[in-house]
């Protein structure tokens, strides 16, 4: 054992009443990792980030946070030891803009979010930093204006610029090409490489342009078990993965 | 609305909150206020009362308004805070702001307890729990009749002058500008509390407290601070309305209180602080001229008001000062903001 994983979970499940929907999931997310989860409608892929990040409690199971073990952890405190999510369906303040959405999870991360006084000058900083990080995900343009107003290509985007802003060490993307129509699936495709390296990332896709040109290693989940775990082409090749999932999904 | 800016234009560093005012707004209704005292002196009490509902409206607007706690149990802040006010005069200290402190500290306990009880639900059970926690009050507070007075209501409040000084006069005018004093401090808390990070992060969670809680912010713990404070404020209002009439009837702590408050603040406009000005001011004065009338007539017209508002009006009554505004051309709100 050198260096802790960034992640690593061991023996997770999760049974809602009769049906199991995590089946003792072991992963490793090494730093700098980029890992796949795919896996065919239901089979827990949105449940094992619920899971990861303390929206739902696990039945058994362990989670590892660069070592330190999370899952007795409330979701805010794993968001503070570096665990960020994105979310499948876009989860963001409707009523601000795209800047202020930034700026207040950076308020929150620089642990500022309880002062009752104004703080000018800190707000300022996160509002410079928010501008900043919608440019650096290429979505400068949109910092003035209203979520709810954004075409739904641009809300993935602000998805995606949130978690960075949260500076995790570990950040988990639930489906961000979802939902986009694909003309602007560059959008993703871009923001997605400029990531940055040292960032663990786990991203869920159906979308399988974007997982085999992002993945270095894919993991299939069916059923709420891992089925396999490998390089792309090698899941790609597999005759048992093609049944269950891409001999219906892929183009 | 339309026409986005493709690059920010706003300075940075603005604490653009809901609904910023310019300074002729902010000094209306004070001026309202202090001109009130010095040409309507028949109506003091009134006005005295009409600025408790404003006190009142406001402690409701920072959790209902600005935090989404859809509680219809804010009575119980109120009357606790008034009995607690009028009891501590009776039994202990008849020093005016000594017994505010008091009903402010008591309230804002009950606050923290209740809440710390309640908070971790949501919706239509947490709004049943804060119905229960204001009937149980009203049943305690109609029980134990020796301290309270039960249904005849706490008499015999006896007060000091304020600080030795100021007497409260037959006529009502030191009540009318211990009232105001206490509104506008309160004023000044609620507006750099909404104006705050700390209630940026509450407007996120009434938004949204499943990105919240993405983002790290620990919900139920800035939903109990917001909780505590506007009971506490509640509380302060009960007070007053016990050292303004030197009475305490048990109506304070009964559920149609938590209805009168709510309305005036949908109809003043949530989320606006002066909302609660103008939906109490409103409320008191149709009331008064439509009760001439007759009183069921006034409770027709309150609920037309009511459903006119929430229909059209989607900010309140506040919100035709925003329209006027943006008709006069001034667009006080910036690009991202409505
Ligand atoms: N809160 C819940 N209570 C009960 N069952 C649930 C709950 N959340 C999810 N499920 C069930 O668990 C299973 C896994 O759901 P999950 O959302 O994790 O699938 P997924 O792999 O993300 O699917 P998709 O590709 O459609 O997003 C589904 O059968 C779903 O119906
Ligand atoms: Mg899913």
């Amino acid at each position: 054992m050198s260096a802790p994983m960034a992640l690593s979970v061991r023996g997770l499940s999760k049974n809602f009443g009769a049906i199991s929907v995590a089946k003792s999931i072991d992963v490793d997310l090494e730093a700098g990792a980029r890992v796949g989860l795919i896996g065919p409608n239901g089979a827990g892929k949105t449940t094992f980030v619920n899971l990861l990040t303390g929206f739902i409690r696990p039945d058994a199971g362990e989670i590892s946070l660069g070592g330190e073990r999370i899952e007795g952890l409330k979701a805010e405190e794993r968001v503070r030891r570096g665990l960020a999510r994105t979310h499948q369906i876009n989860t963001l303040l409707t009523e601000e803009n795209a800047r202020d959405n930034v700026a207040i999870a950076i308020a929150e991360r620089e642990k500022f979010a309880w002062r009752m006084m104004r703080c000018k000058p800190q707000w300022r900083q996160c509002l410079e930093e928010a501008q900043a990080r919608l440019e650096a995900i290429g979505a400068g343009a949109i910092g003035d204006r209203r979520v709810s107003l954004l075409p739904y290509g641009q809300q993935r985007l602000l998805e995606i610029a949130i978690g960075l802003a949260l500076k995790p060490r570990v950040l988990l993307l639930d489906e961000p090409a979802a939902g986009i129509p694909s003309s602007e699936t560059h959008l993703i495709h871009e923001a997605l490489d400029r990531l940055p390296a040292d960032i663990a990332i786990l991203i869920i896709e159906h979308d399988m342009d974007v997982i085999f040109r992002f993945a270095k290693e894919i993991i299939v989940l069916f059923q709420g078990a891992v089925l396999m775990r490998g390089a792309p082409a090698d899941i790609a090749a597999d005759p048992q993965v093609r049944a269950v999932y891409l001999g219906r999904t892929v183009v | 609305m339309s026409a986005p800016t493709p690059k920010p234009t706003s300075p940075l560093g603005e604490m653009t909150g809901p609904g910023r005012f310019s300074l002729v707004g902010h000094a209306l209704p004070w001026l309202v206020i202090a001109a009130f005292y010095f040409l309507v002196d028949d109506y003091l009490g009134l006005g005295t009362q009409v600025m408790i509902w404003v006190l009142f409206a406001l402690s409701l607007d920072l959790a209902l308004g600005y935090a989404g706690i859809v509680t219809l149990g804010h009575a119980a802040f109120y009357g606790l805070g008034a009995y607690a006010a009028g009891i501590f005069s009776i039994h202990v200290s008849q020093d005016p702001i000594l017994g505010h402190f008091f009903a402010i500290g008591v309230t804002a306990l009950f606050g923290l307890l209740s809440g710390a009880l309640i908070l971790h639900t949501t919706g239509v059970t947490f709004l049943m729990l804060t119905l229960v926690i204001v009937s149980i009050m009203f049943e305690i507070g109609n029980q134990a009749r020796g301290l309270t007075g039960g249904d005849d209501g706490l008499q015999g409040i006896r007060l000091d002058p304020i600080f030795g000084v100021f007497d409260f006069d037959l006529w009502g005018h030191t009540a009318y500008i211990y009232t105001a004093v206490v509104l506008f401090i309160w004023f000044v808390i609620a507006w750099r509390l909404v104006h705050s990070p700390f209630g940026r992060s509450l407007d996120g969670i009434r938004q949204n407290a499943r990105r919240m809680r993405a983002i790290g912010t620990p919900v139920w713990w800035r939903l109990l601070a917001i909780y505590t404070i506007s009971a506490a404020m509640a509380g302060s209002a009960g007070a007053l309305s016990a050292h303004a009439t030197k009475f305490v009837g048990l109506s304070v702590l009964s559920l149609l209180t938590s209805g009168v408050v709510t309305v005036m603040l949908i109809l003043g406009g949530t989320r606006r602080l002066y909302g609660a000005f103008i939906g109490a001011a409103i409320y008191y004065i149709v009331q008064e001229w439509t009760a001439q009338i007759s009183p069921y007539f006034w409770e027709f017209v309150v609920g037309i008001m009511l459903i006119a508002t929430v229909l059209f009006l989607d900010g309140g009554l506040m919100e035709l000062g925003d329209r006027g505004a943006r008709l006069l051309g001034g667009r006080r709100r910036a690009g991202g903001g409505e």
